[in-house]
Order: C-alpha cells, then structure tokens, then sequence
C-alpha cells in the first residue's frame, strides 16, 4: 500500500495528493466506479432501475436487522440483507401476478420502513444518518483491498455469465428456448448487484448509490450501437464522472457522492441531446 | 414426396402428442412425420391447438407422446435438435446490441463485449450469408425492420444446426416484400441443407404455395397431405369455411 501511496505522489504532483484520506478516495473511486459502470449496463438493459433503487433502500433495514442481531460489522448484515431482498424480488416479480414497480415499491418503502423504525428507536438515528449521503473519504485501507476483490470477482462472474445474461435481456423466452436456465442467470446477477451496492453504501449513500448505477450505462446507451461500446463507455464515464467529481468536491469543498452523480447527470443530458441530434 | 437433394429418407416422427389442462383436452392423439427438405405446414382454426403443438414439440409444456427422429438408416435419435423462430420477437428496441452480437452470443460463452472469437465470427458471418442479411451485422438489432429481424431470428436458429426447423406464424405482421424474401430463404434452406421445417401458418395463398405437405389440425390431425388434397378435403371446408371461399380456391 506504501508503494501505491508513493506512486499516487509522485504521479499526481497536486495539493489533494498530499492527503492521504483524498488518495484513498481517488482509490476506491477507480475501483468502485468501474463496478458501477459494468453491471450498470444489464441492470439498465433489464429495466432493473427501480429494482436497484430498492435495493439501496432496503440498506437501513440491513443495518438495523445487524443492531437487532447484535453483530459487530455491520457489513455481514447489509450485505446479507441486500441479497435476501434481491432474490425475494425478483423471485415475486418472475412470478408475475401483480405488475413488477408495484412489487418493488412494496419492497423498497416497507424496508426503509422497518429500518427506520428499529434505528430510530430511543432517538439514536442520528448515529447512522451518514449512510444517506455516504462518505468515501472516510475509506481505510483494509476496505480498499475488499473492493479490489469484489471488482476481481466481479469480472470473472461477468465474464462467465456475460452472453447468457445478454440472451436474456433481448427476450426470456428465446433465451429459455435455447436452454438457458434463466432464473439461475439472472439471480446470480442480482447478488451480484446486491452484494456491490451495499458494499459501496457506506461510501456512496443510500440516497445516491442508485444514480452511481444506473447514470453511466444510461449514458453509454445514448451512444453505444453494439455491447461492446456499451460496456466500455460505461465504464469510462463512471470512472471519469468518479474522479472528475471527487476532485471538484475537494476544491469545492461540496459532498463528494453528490459532486461525482451531478457530474454524472450533466454526461447523461449531454449524450442524451447529442442522440437525439443524430 | 421426396425431395431433390435425395435425404427424404429420415424423417421427424411426431407421435402420438396429447395435452390435457385442467381437465380439458387441449391435443390429443396428434401423430404426422415431418420429411427432411421438405416444409409441413401446420394448419387449424383459431384455437385449434397449434400453438399448444409447438410449445408440446419444443417440450416447453407437459404432453404425453413422443417428438424422435430417424435417420435414413434406421438409427433413431430421441433428444432433436430444434431451431425456433417465434412470431415476434418482444424485445427493448433501444438496447445497444448489434446483429453479430447477438447471434455471437448464442454461439459462444466467450464474453463478446471483451473478444470475438475469429472462427466464430466466420461462422456467424455464414449464417448470415445463408439468410440474406451480411450487410445487416454492425446494425442495431432495434433498428431492423420486421422482415430483417425474423431472417436475423432464422440466422439464430440455425446453430447449432437443427434436425428441426419450426416456425410459428414467421411473417405476420412483414411486409410483402420482406415476406417474400424471407419465403426464398425458406426455400433455399430446404433444399440445400436437408432441414425439415415446420410452419405453423394462418396465410394459406403461402401454405398452396410453399409447403409440400399440410396438415390440417383441430385438437386432432383432421386430414394431412399436399396442399391440394388437404384443401380439397370436406374437413378443410368444415374447418375453413369463411375462409376457403376467399383465399384458397
């Protein structure tokens, strides 16, 4: 870690490089965003939005089930919550009874719910209001190496259920025509996604990590004609609003999970008018 | 019938498919063979079952009987390779996947959004060759045209190559010239890569025009033969009634 550090310095000759809570930010940025950047391209293709919304939400009932729990990091109990509720969703939405926004605005308000109501039991919520906006200066060392293995993982995963899930997301039923055991596909993706999400939350925010998702993909389909230029330029719009946004914050002196999603936004509208001039 | 190419030898038996749902009997009995280079066409009413056919055929519903095929020497495969081309294809117009890598996906687990694998590519690049579409492959698969889609669909259900080509209503909703076009593909397939195709159809200007065989279904087989005989039948015309006053005579 000392030799990144000296490396960054040397590399970086600017005054935020000098503070070591600011290159462990840019870190987690370079690693977090291009997390975002590439499920964000079949979280969008499969209209999962809204779901990931939720997902983000359900954070405080993975806290507060951690306090009821009495477990020490609350890591264990958000992450596990998250892929409970990923799996419980799209397991009611396959079933396909009551249209899928509805099912999932259940879920979402129902879990903010609850989580509010355990955490703010005896007036202490104030103690977990940073999980809304997140802080990725806070970031340690140890949490950094924990993303590089996520983003590692990640691109295997990926790499090995890329095609099928792209089947998928084009239509269900050709996919399952072709023997693609879909339910399987598509709850590995969102774990997976469950498993990110609320592993970044506690640098993101609750508020704000679904934006993270959801605005570089969105961008890059503005653009994009084949998935390969879909997947790369959504990876380098979340890297590139990621830094550009936390060093804006530094100067700026503004919340850096808020800087880098308006970053985001005005990429999103930009590519936006530049399809629709086309 | 036998066909130019001399494969008219093996065949698909459908044999004996029955599907009942909640005690009412959807098939039953229902037993044709299916020629290789030779196109059947699969004929009935509204609601006469041939969409519940298909589904039993691509086993996606619970049936009894059995689909196997033969080979012109006797040997007999039970697990056919099917390829399916639905009625239209529900998908997101707008997703940024192209022609190639759509029908690369179906062919390959190498992830397509980091490398192509060449001989595939050569592959893909003849299945598209095969339907008429080789300039359509850097295209958005949103931005085809009905026509273009369904080809680009053939192109998709011909790997891996099927014993069995089934086709559901392929056209409906094509233009004419696209329909046409997508006919002449049909045709070409036929004979020259020994498939045997079904075609569930409700166009039957298509049907006296293209199919070697028909086979008229309401819940059973009512009467099965080339296109004339069938149309002939006193069960076609109790079947079609409206319908064999205007479009098949």
């Amino acid at each position: 870690m000392n030799l990144i550090y000296d490396l960054l310095s040397s590399a970086l000759p600017f005054s935020w490089a000098d503070y070591i809570f600011m290159v462990n930010a840019f870190i987690a940025v370079l690693l977090i965003a291009p997390l975002m950047g590439i499920l964000g391209t079949m979280a969008v293709n499969n209209k999962m939005a809204f779901f990931s919304d939720a997902l983000g939400h359900s954070a405080f009932t993975g806290i507060a089930l951690g306090v009821l729990l009495g477990i020490k990091n609350e890591m264990i109990s958000l992450v596990a919550f998250g892929v409970f509720l990923a799996l419980i969703i799209t397991r009611v939405k396959n079933k396909g009874n009551t249209s899928s926004d509805t099912v999932i605005s259940v879920f979402s308000s129902t879990s903010i719910a609850v989580g509010l109501l355990v955490l703010s039991y005896g007036g202490s919520f104030s103690k977990y209001s940073s999980y809304l906006v997140g802080d990725i200066l806070s970031v340690t060392e140890t949490e950094i190496l924990s993303l590089f293995i996520t983003l590692i993982v990640v691109i295997i995963i990926w790499s090995l259920i890329y095609n099928k899930l792209l089947v998928i997301s084009v239509n269900r039923e050709l996919a399952a025509s072709r023997g693609i055991k879909t339910a399987v596909y598509e709850n590995i993706f969102v774990i997976v996604v469950a498993v990110v999400v609320m592993m970044s939350i506690k640098w993101v925010g609750i508020l704000l990590i679904n934006s993270l998702l959801i605005l570089p993909a969105a961008a890059a389909r503005n653009i994009a004609k084949n998935s390969r230029q879909y997947l790369l330029s959504s990876v380098i719009i979340s890297i590139v609003c990621g830094v550009s946004g936390l060093l804006i914050s530094f100067y700026g002196d503004t919340s850096a999970g808020a800087t880098i999603v308006t970053v985001s936004a005005v990429v999103f509208f930009t590519t936006y008018i530049f399809r629709k001039n086309k | 019938m036998a066909s130019e190419n001399g494969c008219g030898l093996c065949k698909i038996k459908v044999d004996n498919i029955g599907v009942k749902k909640g005690g009412e009997v959807l098939l039953s009995a229902v037993s044709f063979h299916l020629h290789c280079g030779e196109l059947t066409a699969l004929i009935g009413v509204n609601g006469a079952g041939k969409t519940t056919l298909v589904k039993s055929i691509l086993g996606e519903i619970h049936h009894e009987g059995t689909v196997s095929y033969e080979s012109h020497d006797g040997e007999k495969i039970n697990n056919i390779t099917i390829g399916y081309v639905p009625q239209h294809l529900d998908f997101d117009r707008s997703a940024p996947i192209s022609v190639e890598d759509f029908l690369l996906v179906g062919r390959t687990n190498s992830p397509v959004c980091f490398f192509k694998n060449k001989k595939i590519k050569k592959e893909v690049d003849n299945a598209l060759g095969m339907v008429g579409c080789k300039d359509l492959k850097h295209r958005k698969l949103g931005s085809l045209s009905g026509g273009e889609l369904q080809r680009v669909m053939l192109a998709n259900a011909l790997y891996p190559l099927p014993e069995l080509l089934l086709l559901d209503e392929p056209v409906s909703g094509v233009d004419a010239a696209g329909s046409e076009k997508f006919y002449e593909v049909i045709k070409d397939l036929k004979q020259n890569y020994h498939m045997a195709i079904a075609m569930v159809s409700h166009d039957l200007g298509i049907v006296r025009d293209f199919a070697d065989n028909v086979v008229l279904i309401n819940k059973s087989v009512l009467k099965s033969g080339n296109a004339r005989s069938v149309f002939n039948s006193p069960e076609f015309k109790s079947s079609f009634y409206s319908l064999a006053e205007g479009e098949a005579e």
